[in-house]
């Protein structure tokens, strides 16, 4: 299936053919075994975003900076699923530092949507997207720190899901933002979502942002939505860019949760309108601290031109960052800088206590809160490289959740102009459980 | 100079625009009042979490130098610090 999609997907950077067919007969040995070791993951593949460390394969983040570096250990994440009895088949292609919405910043190559080639898949997690509709793998992980999982998925019309800040532990990960960023999985359907991320969470001594709190994310699914409030922000459906096509296909989808037996009430997220200019300063600014440690000395690819160390730094980075990531650099230390931290970083900071506000007074009303997953359908390669502000509107959606550390899900919900639309439907936090089950009950009400 | 980049003549240009779209965009900052609204950092509830301070496996040495571009004698190169006065 790899081999047939891939010339016209590219969703993969690294096949690892080799590991995969010896985890795949080690798992066989497993499921013959019958001593219970076997779980529901056992045998299944699964593409791993480039961010994410694999012991021994190639990890770059979509980079040119860390071309070569081989992770000496496992992200938590990854060490559960090898545990579960995963089958890695390799890495996907993403946005450089998982920076961007639509692959187009990766520094390999792009990355194309299986549901329309000329169209990108999303971003930043496009690869495992578009791996996972494309049928190259089962399911797939990725990361979220502004919307880079659900945004995808709604543009391939997959599954994707973002949990609580802290539900998955980030040990592991190549961090962008770290106090926004999750991993998460895509799937074909809800629960299978639900038991990926069943296997990933919970405490890790090795992140101690990780949440130490009960994990059942499954045995509720099947509930439905009867007695359930689900929250429409107004603000949602008003967005700048928002398509005709995307609103009807989510007012269609949440008359049929309606239906379904849930009751619909009004909610406001006020400060909608200020999420994205607080989420460029913040991202931006953590961004900068995380990458200066990419200098060409501990790992990756080193400039041998450079005759100081001062060189080797500016010759390194300035070979190996392409330009989102230079952009958010210098976006990220002018905001931090002495003179400017006040009015950006800090007024970022109290505007993103607002919005978790926001959030915290809408779940008084409400047990989940349903909007459109974004305001387009997946857009044709190239058309807003040039535009950052356009392509950052991708995300106004999403990356509330983000600030305000909720989990979130977004799945198919018909079609615009041909194009897959997808659901968000957003929890308070630990309410992970909560948006699988309403996220379950959509697909069952779709699906009938 | 402060975030390392190593810009290229004509560079310049090209992000004074961009970046000054985007912050065009996040100076709407300026509308909320915030006077009197405590910043945040992280978003869910957290104490600082201790371990006992006891030896424990982690990455050999050979491990850690791995992925050096160059290390000898178990310590990662670097190009000299200082320029040459020749």
């Amino acid at each position: 299936m790899i081999d047939r999609e891939e010339p016209r997907i590219g969703a993969f950077l690294r096949v690892t053919r080799a590991e995969a067919r010896a985890q795949a007969e080690a798992a066989d040995r497993r499921l013959a075994s019958g001593n219970g070791s076997a779980g529901p993951l056992t045998g299944i593949p699964v593409a791993i975003k480039d961010v994410l460390s694999v012991r021994g394969v190639e990890t770059t983040a979509g980079s040119q900076i860390l071309r070569g570096y081989r992770p000496p250990f496992d992200a938590t994440a990854i060490a559960r699923l090898r545990d579960a009895g995963a089958v890695f088949l390799g890495m996907t292609n993403c946005d450089e530092f998982a920076m961007g919405s639509s692959t187009e910043n990766s520094g390999y190559f792009p990355t194309r949507n299986p549901r329309d080639t000329s169209r990108v898949p999303g971003g930043s997690s496009g690869g495992s997207a578009a791996a996972v509709a494309a049928g190259e793998a089962v399911y797939s992980l990725g990361t979220d720190t502004g919307g880079s999982i659900r945004q995808p998925a709604a543009l391939c019309g997959v599954v994707g899901m973002k949990p609580t800040y802290g539900r998955v532990s980030r040990y592991g990960l190549i961090a962008f933002a770290s106090s926004l960023d999750q991993i998460g999985p895509f799937t074909t359907s809800v629960r299978d979502a639900g038991l990926v991320l069943q296997a990933m969470s919970g405490l890790d001594p090795l992140d101690a942002t990780s949440a130490d709190r009960p994990v059942d994310l499954l045995s509720g699914l099947e509930l439905g939505v009867e007695g359930l409030r689900l929250g429409v922000p107004r603000e949602y459906f008003q967005v700048e860019g928002m398509e005709a096509g995307v609103k009807a296909a989510v007012d269609r989808a949440i008359l049929q949760l309606e239906r379904a037996g849930a009751e619909l009430v009004e909610v406001s997220l006020p400060h909608t309108d200020y999420g994205l200019a607080a989420y460029y300063i913040i991202a931006p600014a953590e961004c900068s601290s995380n990458l200066a440690r990419f200098d060409g000395v501990k790992y990756g690819a080193r400039d041998e031109d450079a005759q100081t160390l001062l060189d080797t730094y500016l010759r390194t980075r300035r070979r190996g960052f392409g330009t989102e990531v230079r952009r958010r650099v210098m976006l990220g230390t002018y905001a931090l800088s002495a003179g400017y931290f006040d009015a950006y970083y800090l007024k970022a900071q109290k505007v993103r206590t607002l919005i978790a506000q926001d959030f915290a007074g809408a779940f008084e009303h409400c047990d989940a809160i349903v909007s459109a997953t974004t305001p387009t359908v997946a857009f044709p390669i190239g058309a807003k490289v040039d535009d950052p502000v356009a392509m950052y509107l991708n995300d106004v959606l999403t990356l509330g959740g983000n600030l305000a550390g909720v989990p979130g899900i977004s799945l198919p919900c018909g079609t615009s102009d041909g194009l897959p639309v997808g659901l968000q439907i957003l929890g308070p936090q630990w309410g992970d459980a909560v948006v699988l089950r309403v996220a379950r009950a959509y697909e069952v009400a779709r699906d009938a | 100079m402060l975030a390392r980049l190593g810009l290229e003549p004509g560079e310049e240009d090209f992000y004074v625009d961009q970046l000054g779209a985007i912050l065009a965009h996040i100076d709407r900052l300026g509308e909320v009042d915030t006077a009197a609204i405590p910043p945040t950092a992280q978003v869910v509830p957290l104490v600082n979490r201790m371990r006992d301070d006891e030896p424990r496996p982690g990455l050999t040495q050979e491990q850690a130098l791995g992925n050096a571009p160059e290390a000898r004698d178990g310590f990662f190169v670097v190009r000299a610090i200082q320029e040459s006065e020749e």
